[in-house]
């Protein structure tokens, strides 16, 4: 049956009568999808405009107001070949979006002012070594005043508000010295020009805005493409939920579309997608996304249900609530404010950098000048080298060094299917030497799957295979899946809380409990084999069957607890299921350090154990009950089936069903944060080089804008190491 | 070198007209896919209607 959708909340409604919408598309390839989707969708009587963009993976279409459904340009890009998910208009992309645009008109500016100046440099320079006339320099020289000082005001305002911040809090960041740098230098050429002087300073100032903007924009870039990756990903697990009306009929509207004392349907196999109690219908439901827990729950009338809960076996409706106190949500809420207040503030390389870097070079600049004045010479001229230390010492370099790396590095982590959320999150990951799992959806695959496959003779699986297709219980779902999605026989019946029946050829057929099928026997042994599995029976005749079905242990898992071993690292489980689910996996990983039964709450005071120990822990887990230990440890990664509040607490999130992500983000943040510390000290060791020349009074303008670009060219160079593959240490040579 | 009154002008000109034209680009969104707007100029659905 198919049941109506609403998908209104999607619509963006513009002047003129023109109706928008922007989806996330599955399936664009290369240049050839997205002339069919231009073209067909263009088609489309109504639609007034289809434009993909092939970087992102979306569309943008508009349409004339009233002519069209939304639903229908999803039929439309499905009739294509293309699975489509649309996307709320962008009320909270706005703000990061303002600032990123923002961002790049200063960097605009800066580059436009320093390619004209430097034009004008040059020809000073060259001049100053041969024939120039005064008033010509002059000229020149007020030329480039004229250009560097509007240029100043409006592409240095990031690093002046950020410097004001920081001095208002009673600190200093690195946006002082170059806030300070720059106005005295520009003052300083100013007064300089206005005494016919042969040097200015204006290139230096207009450079150093233009790579130190470079730097945050390669900052603000890798946060973007993280937020749009995000954002892809998170139209693609669009929740939706079947709204039930006053007059019966049910409405499947996203989530986003539900709102609290609304009766929303729940059948079996479905996934609960919001908070509530249950009005009607009684059935068990399996809370291991909530609480790890995979024992089934029985719940009934009156009883709560949580958004992420999978309903087993009955119809539910649901009356949408939002969480009361006392229930497990509000504790995990409370929890979650806890851990954040309480993280330890880690102070970021760039930040420790420049609380070194600000002192120094401001008592370097000033000991030059009563040096100078002590020395004999003028106080003007004092100043003018003092200054001009000032500006050598600006850190283009600095500015540069930790955002190239990372860029770089994220790019490198994308390949490996990791989403860096924080980008100080590859420091601290470097630092970790311990990792703690949780085990439901995290070690083990968030689907479960047939267990004893391979003890199944095959004609018997495609036979069971027919039937389980026919329904949609979770546990029929796996075996439906193992025999290939066959095509369900006709009339199949449905026997409440025992399972399906057919008759196929003459003999009936039937799938479901152990009792319904008379399999006591064969489930003896199979449940033997697989102590922690579900198990479904199957019956044709004689013949019978019981399947077990588990979460398995994602595919590589062993190979990767051996990796992350290899690295040094301790690994730690700490499960909210029962002793008996956790121990046989633990041992199988051949992990001696295992907590089960772990409440939200008890899993915190073991990270906080683990953290007065010393030990910096890397957290790993995908539940709502993980969310505030991911919170809380020093960083925390979870694999793209968590839950919401799970993705949002973590700092690195990755795709697909291996863990090799992990050990695979651990070795690139170690490379990464190496490299970091080599460009730092490269910046040192330019400016323990740059500084006596300046001191001495010898650093001429054409001096500065050598030293600035070399020291930004090399350390970029040096960041492009990042992508460079680093291989495991099982493939090292020995 | 009476001819720089006359030169730098029109070298900032062109510089500002440069910059002019970034923003431009910015504002109408140009810069947020990089890759399509390459491919698209390789469609050929004009060619129909020439040789019609």
């Amino acid at each position: 049956m198919a049941a109506t959708q609403d998908l209104s909340i999607f619509v963006r409604h513009g002047e003129g009568g023109v109706a928008g919408m922007e989806l996330a598309v599955d399936g664009i390839h290369c240049a050839g999808c997205m002339h069919k989707i231009e073209r067909g969708l263009a088609r489309q009587s109504g639609v007034l405009s289809a434009r993909v963009n092939l970087a992102l993976k979306r569309v943008t279409v508009e349409w004339t107001e009233g002519a069209l459904r939304p639903e229908a340009v999803i039929a439309g890009l499905q009739s294509l070949g293309f699975k489509a998910y649309p996307f709320l208009p962008a009320e909270a992309r706005d703000a990061d979006a303002q600032e990123d645009k923002r961002l790049l008109r200063c960097l605009g500016v800066a580059g436009f002012a320093s390619m004209n100046i430097m034009l004008l440099s040059v020809s000073v320079w060259s001049g100053n070594g041969g024939e120039i006339s005064p008033v010509t320099r002059d000229f020149f020289h007020w030329l480039s005043a004229l250009i560097a000082l509007p240029t100043a005001a409006y592409a240095g305002r990031p690093f002046f508000e950020s410097a004001i911040r920081a001095l208002r809090a009673g600190g200093v960041n690195m946006d002082v010295p170059i806030t300070l740098g720059i106005v005295l230098t520009l003052g300083m050429s100013v007064v300089e020009t206005w005494n016919h002087a042969e040097n200015a300073y204006f290139d230096g100032v207009a450079m150093l805005l233009f790579f130190l903007l470079i730097g945050r924009y390669l900052d603000q870039l890798m946060r973007r493409r993280t937020r749009d990756l995000a954002g892809n990903l998170a139209a693609l697990k669009a929740e939706t939920a079947t709204r039930l009306g006053t007059d019966g009929a049910t409405v499947v509207v996203p989530i986003a579309a539900i709102a609290p004392g609304d009766l929303v349907l729940v059948r079996p196999g479905e996934r609960v997608s919001v908070d509530g109690i249950v009005e009607g219908g009684s059935s068990e439901i399996d809370q291991s996304l909530v609480t790890g827990e995979t024992a089934p729950v029985a719940i009934s009338a009156k009883g709560r249900v949580h958004a992420g809960t999978l309903n087993l076996s009955g119809t539910l409706t649901v009356r949408v609530e939002a969480a009361g106190s006392g229930t497990l949500l509000d504790e995990i809420d409370r929890l979650m404010a806890q851990a954040v207040e309480s993280r330890s503030r880690y102070v970021k390389l760039s930040d420790r950098a420049a609380r070194l870097y600000a002192p120094l070079v401001h008592a370097t600049a000033l000991a030059t000048f009563l040096g100078w004045v002590a020395f004999g010479l003028a106080w003007q001229q004092a100043l003018i080298i003092a200054i001009t230390v000032l500006i050598i010492t600006c850190p283009c370099a600095l500015g540069l060094a930790i955002p190239a790396v990372q860029v770089v590095a994220a790019s490198a982590l994308f390949k490996h299917k990791v989403m860096l959320k924080q980008g100080d999150a590859l420091e601290r990951l470097a630092e970790i030497d311990t990792v703690v799992f949780d085990k439901t959806g995290t070690l083990t695959l968030p689907e479960p799957s047939l267990a004893n496959r391979k003890a199944i003779d095959p004609a018997i699986l495609e036979a069971a295979g027919t039937l389980a297709a026919a329904s949609r219980h979770p546990l029929a779902r796996p075996l439906a899946l193992a025999a290939g999605e066959p095509r369900p026989p006709e009339g199949v019946q449905e026997h409440h809380g025992l399972g399906l029946s057919a008759i196929v050829d003459g003999t009936e057929m039937r799938l479901g409990s152990v009792a319904f099928c008379g399999a006591e026997r064969e489930a003896w042994a199979v449940s033997a084999a697989c102590p922690t599995a579900s198990l479904i029976a199957w019956r044709r005749g004689e013949r019978c069957a019981v399947f077990a079905v588990d979460q398995e242990l994602r595919p590589d898992a062993r190979a990767s607890m051996q990796e992350l071993r290899a690295l040094g690292l301790d690994i730690v489980i700490l499960s909210g299921d029962r002793e008996s689910a956790v121990a046989p996996l633990a041992c199988e990983l051949g992990i001696a350090a295992f907590k089960a039964g772990q409440r939200p709450d008890e899993k915190l005071a073991e990270l906080d154990r683990l953290a007065s120990a010393g030990r910096k822990v890397l957290m790993v887990g995908d539940g709502l009950n993980d969310a505030p230990a991911l919170a809380k440890a020093y960083v925390s990664i979870s694999p793209i089936s968590a839950t919401h509040l799970a993705q949002a607490s973590a700092d690195i999130v990755f795709l697909g069903d291996e863990l090799a992500p992990v050990a695979a983000s651990i070795r690139i943040a170690r490379k990464a944060r190496a490299l970091m510390v080599e460009n730092l000290w490269f910046a040192v060791l330019y400016n323990a080089v740059a500084v006596p020349i300046a001191i001495a009074g010898f650093a001429t303008p054409l001096v500065a804008a050598i030293a600035m670009s070399g020291s930004s060219i090399i350390v970029t160079l040096n960041a492009l190491r990042a992508s460079r593959p680093v291989a495991a240490p099982s493939e090292q040579a020995p | 070198m009476n001819i720089l009154i006359l030169l730098m002008p029109l070298a900032f000109g062109l510089g500002l007209t440069g910059l002019v034209a970034f923003f431009w680009c910015m504002r109408t969104g140009q810069f947020s896919d990089m890759d399509g707007p390459g491919w698209r100029i390789l469609e050929d659905d004009d060619v129909g209607k020439e040789g019609g």
